[in-house]
Order: structure tokens, then sequence, then C-alpha cells
């Protein structure tokens, strides 16, 4: 059985939706952060297999997961610059507890 | 004649100066603004009648009516639209000498009836204001444009009725009258929309296929703006508001009360005479009898007042009374003869409106130098007012229609229609001018003779006026003596426009001279020694009729009634709950539903990142589905 | 027809990993393990790129995400204190919910996936993408090539590299 651009794309759905379920579901905002993480590697994989399965020859996918992991990597560091920051201030870092830009 | 917009003109340039610009001025500076602009106004009125007047009359031998100036306000369709103009015909030009005239006097008069009051740059603005509305009502075009300027002239008499505003009773008086003539004026309104709509046009001369269209709501049209007319005029029972008017300063009630705003209901009525002589003698004649009636009214409640500012206004509403069956009492059998009353009533309000400004502003000067409307803190004044009591005296003889003086000429006039409309009318109105001959001299009498009273008198004896103020009444007085003779008033004004020889029914005259004496000599028996028994002694037999007239024979506890008991009770009571426990209640709700929803949808709204998404992916999915599905 | 090849099991084991990992990821109670799947999960990419022949992919993902980024966040897992239990209490309702809509979505994009028809191209193995055309692409100019987006991506990096200093530093 040769291996398809399906069974990618089962993987990165499993990863999309456990990023998307650990959004949901986790209070602290480095857990949060991490979902986030799953989600961008999904999308990454889908970039990557689409470019490589169904456009050989050419590079536009592989160049905007480059660029993908780049962003990423700029994200999480202003987000955690963010989060120690609260940190400081709150001395809590749970989303229930950051409340006070709330109306 | 297109200077003529100078007359609107200038009256409403000086109540913008003296409105916005007067508290930064000198009493001084602002009466002469207001005087210098009315002074240009009876001037361009005098040029305006002389040219008018002299120009040849049109083959058919009336003088032709002139139109300078006209501009289209709001058309609704080509026949169907309503100007802004001035019109020139022979009754405007004589209202204009009219109203410029007493106008004038006035002002001048104010300056020293009014010096040192608090806002006397506000009365003078104000006295503007109504001078330009009033000329503006009877220069109009078209029944729509006198429509404005009535309710303009309705707001100066208001405003000026309630120039005292810190006086409780200046106060209701000027709320009574505004609410009293816009319920009139709601009539006037519905007439004009009746014609407006059937007729199709608003202008005062219709064409004959309108005027056939029109058909049967004529009359109906026509009476409804008498009713406008009768409550500015102050017929019965729409007159409760006139006595009241009295409130505001004295120099007011002469213009306004007096000589001008009043007639306004009369100049209606002449001004459609026309179509009510020709398409409507019904209702000219209902015009006659309630004329009539207001005029024998007020004369027997004249006889009982005691404030001499009353007595001179139910004599006004009696003169009107008179103009209003002047009017009625004419008749198309004769179109020469018929149209006799119609040249009688605008005589009787020019020669009124003279002598009654006179008596209004003698008033003036008596109040002035006594500080009191009531008759009994006067008495014995012709010593200390010489100029006042020769004036007064005058017009108090021709109020009562005594030779030479202006008042027997035009009262005779009316005398004569109406013997010429019915035997019956004509006693009736001599009966009423011999009353009104007797309530002025007992006025009379009352002010000038008797006994003085002294415990009043003792520390502020009683002065002659001023110059500025006795100056206006020789003015009128000269006028009220003259222009009965002198003016051949029937050659400019006649319900056909042809000229109209005055000639004197001897038979009538004598008749009413006669009377007017008998009353007079009977008022000097009664009132002009220092006790009064015999009017004492008929007062305590008749004390329920003296009651009665002295309370005006109740009217006004009787509009008092009807609004407040049956249509406050039956009619507003009913509505308010209505307003209040229906269409509050359903405004509530919606609120409250508002409100409600507001507050459900709220929660949505909890600044968590994390239910966001979840709506937002939720939303993805469903429509998701609906791409699939569809 | 092989099913036992190399290839598949290899594909297969990571496949299962990154599957396992996310879900641990995401469920552990204790945030540090959960960085630790990240990495896991992470590695897992890494290595499917290295399948798909994106052998420079793989090992920016390498240095990158498993060198950088997963060290940033351990870091400041120990600076906030928060590898604590993670066991929250969330309510039943909202569970379910959150349950209802990551299974209907998942559901809904594999029907989706299975649905559409992908062409059943394969590819050749061991036919990697030669570093000089990455290389060329970056920095050159025509079309296909990406030159601006490279120093746009360098220009953020720089911006968020001042902008972490910043807002992380202490107030004087």
């Amino acid at each position: 059985m040769e291996i398809h651009v399906i069974h990618y794309l089962v993987v990165s759905t499993i990863m999309m939706f456990c990023g998307i379920y650990g959004f949901f579901t986790r209070k602290n905002l480095l857990a949060l952060l991490i979902s986030i993480e799953l989600m961008l590697n999904a999308t990454n994989i889908n970039f990557a297999v689409f470019n490589r399965y169904l456009f050989q020859g050419q590079l536009e996918g592989h160049f905007f997961t480059l660029f993908g992991i780049a962003i990423a990597a700029a994200e999480t560091a202003i987000a955690i610059a963010i989060i120690i920051n609260v940190y400081r201030n709150v001395k809590q870092i749970l989303t229930d507890d950051i409340t006070d830009l709330k109306g | 004649m297109e200077y003529t917009i100078l007359i609107l003109a200038l009256p409403v340039l000086s109540f913008l100066i003296l409105g916005l610009t007067g508290m930064y001025m000198k009493h001084r500076v602002a009466g002469l603004i207001g005087t210098l602009s009315l002074t240009g106004v009876t001037v361009l009125s005098y040029l305006t009648a002389f040219e008018y007047f002299t120009v040849p009359r049109t083959a058919e031998g009336v003088f032709q009516t002139l139109i300078p100036w006209n501009f289209q306000w709001l058309p609704f369709n080509t026949s169907l639209h309503i100007d802004m103009g001035i019109l020139l015909d022979p009754i405007s030009v004589m209202m204009l000498v009219v109203i410029s005239t007493v106008s004038l006097m006035v002002h001048i008069y104010s300056f020293g009836y009014m010096k040192g009051e608090v806002g006397f740059q506000r009365y003078y603005a104000f006295l503007s204001l109504f001078s330009f509305s009033m000329l503006g009502l009877v220069l109009a075009t078209n029944i729509f444009q006198m429509y404005v300027f009535w309710e303009l002239v309705g707001v100066s008499s208001y405003l000026l009725i309630g120039f005292y505003y810190t006086k409780p009773e200046a106060i209701a008086a000027s709320k009574k009258a505004f609410i009293v003539t816009r319920f009139a004026d709601l009539g006037f309104l519905i007439g004009i929309l009746i014609y407006g709509f059937y007729m199709g046009t608003f202008t005062f001369t219709p064409e004959q296929e309108q005027l056939v269209k029109c058909g049967m709501m004529l009359p109906l049209a026509l009476g409804l703006m008498f009713i406008g007319g009768a409550g500015k005029s102050a017929m019965f029972p729409l007159h409760i508001w006139l006595p009241d008017a009295m409130e505001g300063p004295t120099p007011v009630s002469a213009l306004i009360h007096a000589a001008t705003m009043v007639v306004a209901g009369v100049y209606l009525v002449a001004r459609m005479f026309p179509l009510f002589i020709g398409y409507a003698p019904e209702t000219l004649h209902i015009v006659a009898y309630v004329g009539a009636f207001t005029a024998f009214y007020a004369a027997s409640v004249a006889c009982a007042q005691s404030d001499i500012k009353r007595v001179l206004a139910f004599s006004t509403i009696s003169q009107i009374g008179f103009m209003m069956v002047a009017l009625g009492v004419c008749t198309t059998a004769n179109p020469h003869e018929g149209g006799l009353g119609y040249m009688a009533g605008m005589f009787h309000l020019f020669t009124h409106a003279m002598f009654k400004a006179l008596l209004f502003l003698g008033a003036g000067c008596i109040i002035h130098a006594v500080h009191s409307n009531e008759m009994s803190t006067m008495g014995g004044l012709r010593k200390y007012m010489p100029i006042t009591h020769i004036t007064f005296l005058i017009a108090c003889l021709a109020i009562a229609g005594i030779p030479p003086f202006s008042g027997f000429f035009s009262k005779d006039e009316i005398l004569t229609a109406c013997f010429q409309f019915s035997p019956i009318m004509g006693w009736i109105m001599t009966i009423i001018a011999g009353m009104t001959a007797f309530y002025m001299f007992r006025l009379y009498y009352g002010i000038f003779w008797g006994t003085e009273n002294k415990e009043l008198h003792a520390h502020h004896t009683p002065h002659e006026s001023p110059l500025s103020m006795t100056f206006p009444l020789m003015v009128l007085a000269v006028i009220t003596i003259v222009c009965g003779w002198i003016l051949p008033f029937g050659h400019f004004v006649s319900a056909n426009g042809h000229a109209y020889d005055i000639h004197l029914n001897v038979q009538v005259a004598i008749t009413s001279i006669v009377v007017a004496l008998i009353a007079i000599a009977l008022a000097t028996w009664m009132y002009a020694r220092d006790k009064q028994p015999v009017a004492e002694m008929l007062a305590k037999r008749f004390a329920t009729l003296h009651r009665a007239a002295y309370k005006r024979f109740y009217m006004d506890e009787i509009w008092l009634f009807v609004t407040k008991k049956i249509i406050f009770r039956c009619i507003s009571t009913p509505l308010a709950w209505f307003d209040r426990h229906v269409i509050d209640q359903f405004m509530n709700f919606m609120a409250w539903s508002t409100n409600a929803a507001g507050e459900s949808a709220q929660p949505l709204q909890n600044g968590k990142i994390q239910s966001y998404t979840m709506w937002f992916l939720g939303g993805i999915i469903v429509l998701t589905v609906m791409l699939l599905v569809l | 027809m092989e099913i036992l090849t190399f290839q598949n099991i290899v594909f297969s084991v990571v496949a299962i990993a990154i599957a396992i990992c996310s879900i641990l990821a995401v469920t552990t109670g204790k945030l540090l393990r959960s960085a630790t799947y990240l990495l896991f999960v992470l590695f897992g990419t890494a290595a499917i790129f290295f399948m798909l022949g994106y052998t420079f992919l793989g090992a920016v993902q390498l240095m990158v995400y498993a060198g950088g980024i997963i060290v940033l966040y351990v870091f400041s897992i120990a600076l906030t204190r928060s590898d604590k239990d993670m066991n929250y209490k969330i309510s039943k309702a909202r569970l379910f919910s959150v349950l209802a809509t990551t299974i209907i979505g998942a559901a809904l994009v594999l029907l989706l996936l299975f649905t559409n028809g992908f062409a059943l191209n394969a590819i050749p193995l061991g036919d990697e993408l030669p570093s000089r055309e990455i290389g060329l692409a970056l920095v050159g100019t025509d079309k296909y090539q990406f030159v601006l987006p490279f120093e746009v991506v360098s220009v953020l990096l720089l911006a968020c590299m001042i902008g972490g200093i910043l807002i992380a530093r202490k107030e004087k």
C-alpha cells in the first residue's frame, strides 16, 4: 500500500483537533500556547504535503512552511514575553484571573 | 408702488435690531429706533394711500387692485399655491392708514407711559413685531398668507399681554387670550383647508368655475373662517379673552385690543365679502345676528363694570359687534344701496380705531396719574388733567354718536343699513347705541366728575401727563373731530367699488341723536353729582341683575364649566388614562423587551477568548454543513 | 502488494506517535509533561518532513522548534512556577460542548478528506529537494522566488526580538 496524501492529512487533522480541544479546555496560558503550536504544526504539515504530492516542481508550500515556522517562533517569543509580564503583575497566568481588561 | 415692501421691511428690521441688541441700548435709543421705523411706515402708508386713490378709476369705475409684490412660496399644483405678497385695494390701503397712524401714536405715547419700565426695549421690539404682523395681515394676497400673519398677530398679542410676566394675572390673561384665539383659529384653519380643497385656490378672487366646483361647501368654509374672525374680534361667546387682555400695558390695549388686531375679524369678513354676499348670504346674516347679540351683551356688561379698562374693553366688543352687524346686513337686493353696510362697517372701523385708541390712551393717562384702574379711586380729575379731560370727552361724544364727531357719521350709516335690512334690527341697534352713550358717560362722569378721592390723593396729587403722552391724544382728538365730515369715505371704500356718496338719512340721524342725548342725560342725572343715590338704589333694587352684569353674566364660569367639567372630565381624562396605561405601557414593554434581550445576550460577550473561538468554530461547522447539504 | 515496506512501517510509527503524543499533550495534568509531549510531536513533524524529502525544512523544524521554542517553554514554565496540577474544574456542559464541537469538526474534516478525491500519485523515494534550489529561490527576485517575504520575515523576527525584550524586562 502506497502512502498517499490522505494519510498525512489524517495525521494533521488529528493534530489540529487535539490543538483545538486543548485550546478550549486549558486555562493556563502556556498550555494554551502549546495547543496553538499543535495547530500551527498541523497546518505546516498540510502545506508541505500538498506541495510535495500535488504540485511537484513548485516551492510555494515549502516556503510557506518555512515562513510559518519563523512566524511561529516570533509569535511564541512575544507571547511568552507577555505571559511572563502578566505573571509578574498578577502572579497568575490562568485565563479566569486575567480580567482587568474586561469591560 | 414697489416701495410698499418697505412698509413690511421697516418694522421687521427694527424688531430684529431691538430684539437682538436691545438689551445693550439705552431706553431712549431703543424707543427712537422703534418710533423712527414706524414713522417711516406711516409716511409710506400715507404716500401709498395718496398714490393709490389719486390714480384714476378704471373704466368700470372702481379702483384697480394692485399686487406690487408676489412670490410663489409653496406650490401644490398650478392653481393651488401659497403665495407671499402685497395686495393693494381700497380696504387694505385704508387699513394701512389706520394701523400706521394708531401704531405711531402708541409708539410716541409709550415714551411717556413706559418710561423707566424694566424691559422697555423688549416692549418696543414687540410693538414692532406686532406692527409688522398686522400690516402683513392686511396686505395679504391670499387667505393663507393672511392666516400666517393672523397667527403672528396672535403671538405678538400674547407677548404684549404677558409683558409684565412677573404678574400672575398677566400670565393667566396672556394664556387665556392665546388659547381662546387658537381655539377659534382652528375653525379658521379648517375653513381655509375646505376652501383650498374644494376651490383649488387660496386667492380671494376665485374663478367662476372654481366657485361652481366648490358649490355648497363655500358657505361652510366661510362660516368656519368667521369662527376664526369671531375669536380674534371677541364675538360672543369667544369674547372672554379680551377683558382679561387689559392686563397688558395700556398703550398695547389701545393699539392691539381696541384699534387694530381685534378688528382683524371684521377685516376678514370684509375681505371675503364678495364671496359672502354672492354665494353665502345666509352665513352673512348669521354674522349679523352674532354681531348684534354681542353688541347688546357687551353693552349691558359695560354698564356695570368698575374697572375703566374693562369698561372700554366691553365697549370695544360692542362696537366690533356694530361693525359685524353692518357687514352682515348687506343684501344683494339693490347692488348699490344693499352694500351700504359694507361701507358703513369699514367707516366705523376707521373712526372707531381712532376714537377708541384715544379713549384707551386717555385711560392710560388717568391710570398713570392715579395708579389704579378702579373707578372708585378717581373722580373730580377734570381739574388736574385738562387735556386728557377734553380729549376724553371728545372721544366719548364720538362714540355716543353726537354730531359733528366722527362716530356719529359712521354709526348713522350703520343704523341706516340696519333699518334697510329690517326695522327690528334697526331699532335694536339704535337702543344699543343709546346704551353705548349711557355707559360711556357713566365712565366719563365717574372719572372726571363726582367726588374726589381726597384720602387717596392726599400724598400724591394727580397731574397732567407729559407732552409725549398728551400729543398723541391731541392728534387723535383732531382726527376724531374732523374725519367724519371732511373725509369722503364712501368715495374710497364701498361694496362694489363705485364711489358712494354718504348722505345722512335724516330720520335715522334724528332718532339716534335723540336716543343718545336721552342716554347722556340719564347718565348725567345718575352719575354727574357727588352722590349717586339713583344708581345705588337701582343697583340695590336689581341686585341680581347688577351682580350678573358685573360678573359678565357668568360667561367665564360657563366656559370653565364646559372645559373643566365636561371636556376635561369626559374626554381628556379617559384619553389621559388611555395614554398612560395603554400607549405608555406599550412603550415600556418595548423598552423592557429590548432590555431583556440585551440582558440575555450579555453573557455571550464575556470577554473570554476561548468561548469566542468556540462560537466561531461552531459557526464554521454549521456553515460547512450547510454548504455540504445544500 | 507489499504492506510492510520500510516506508510504511516508518510512517505508521510516526503517525501513531504523533497522534498519541498530541492527545497526551492536551490532556496531561502537568504542564512540563505537556511541553515534552509537544516536543515529541515536533520531532514527528520533522520526521514527516524528512519523509517528504524536505530535508532542509525538517532541519529547520528541529532547530527552531525542538531546539529553540521548547527550551523557551521550559524556561517560562519554570519562571512562572506553573508546573502544577492542571486539573481545572470544567463544567460538564462545557466539556460536553467542547467534545462535541471537536469530534463533530474532526468528523466533518475527515469526511471531506475522504470524499474529496485527491490525486493518488506517489512520490519518488529518497528524492530530496536540493539546498541549492532552496537557496536560489529564497534570495531570487523573479516569479516564484521569495526574497521579499524572506526580508519581511527577517525584519519581523528582529522586531519581535526587540519587542520581547521590551515587554519582558522589569519596569524601572
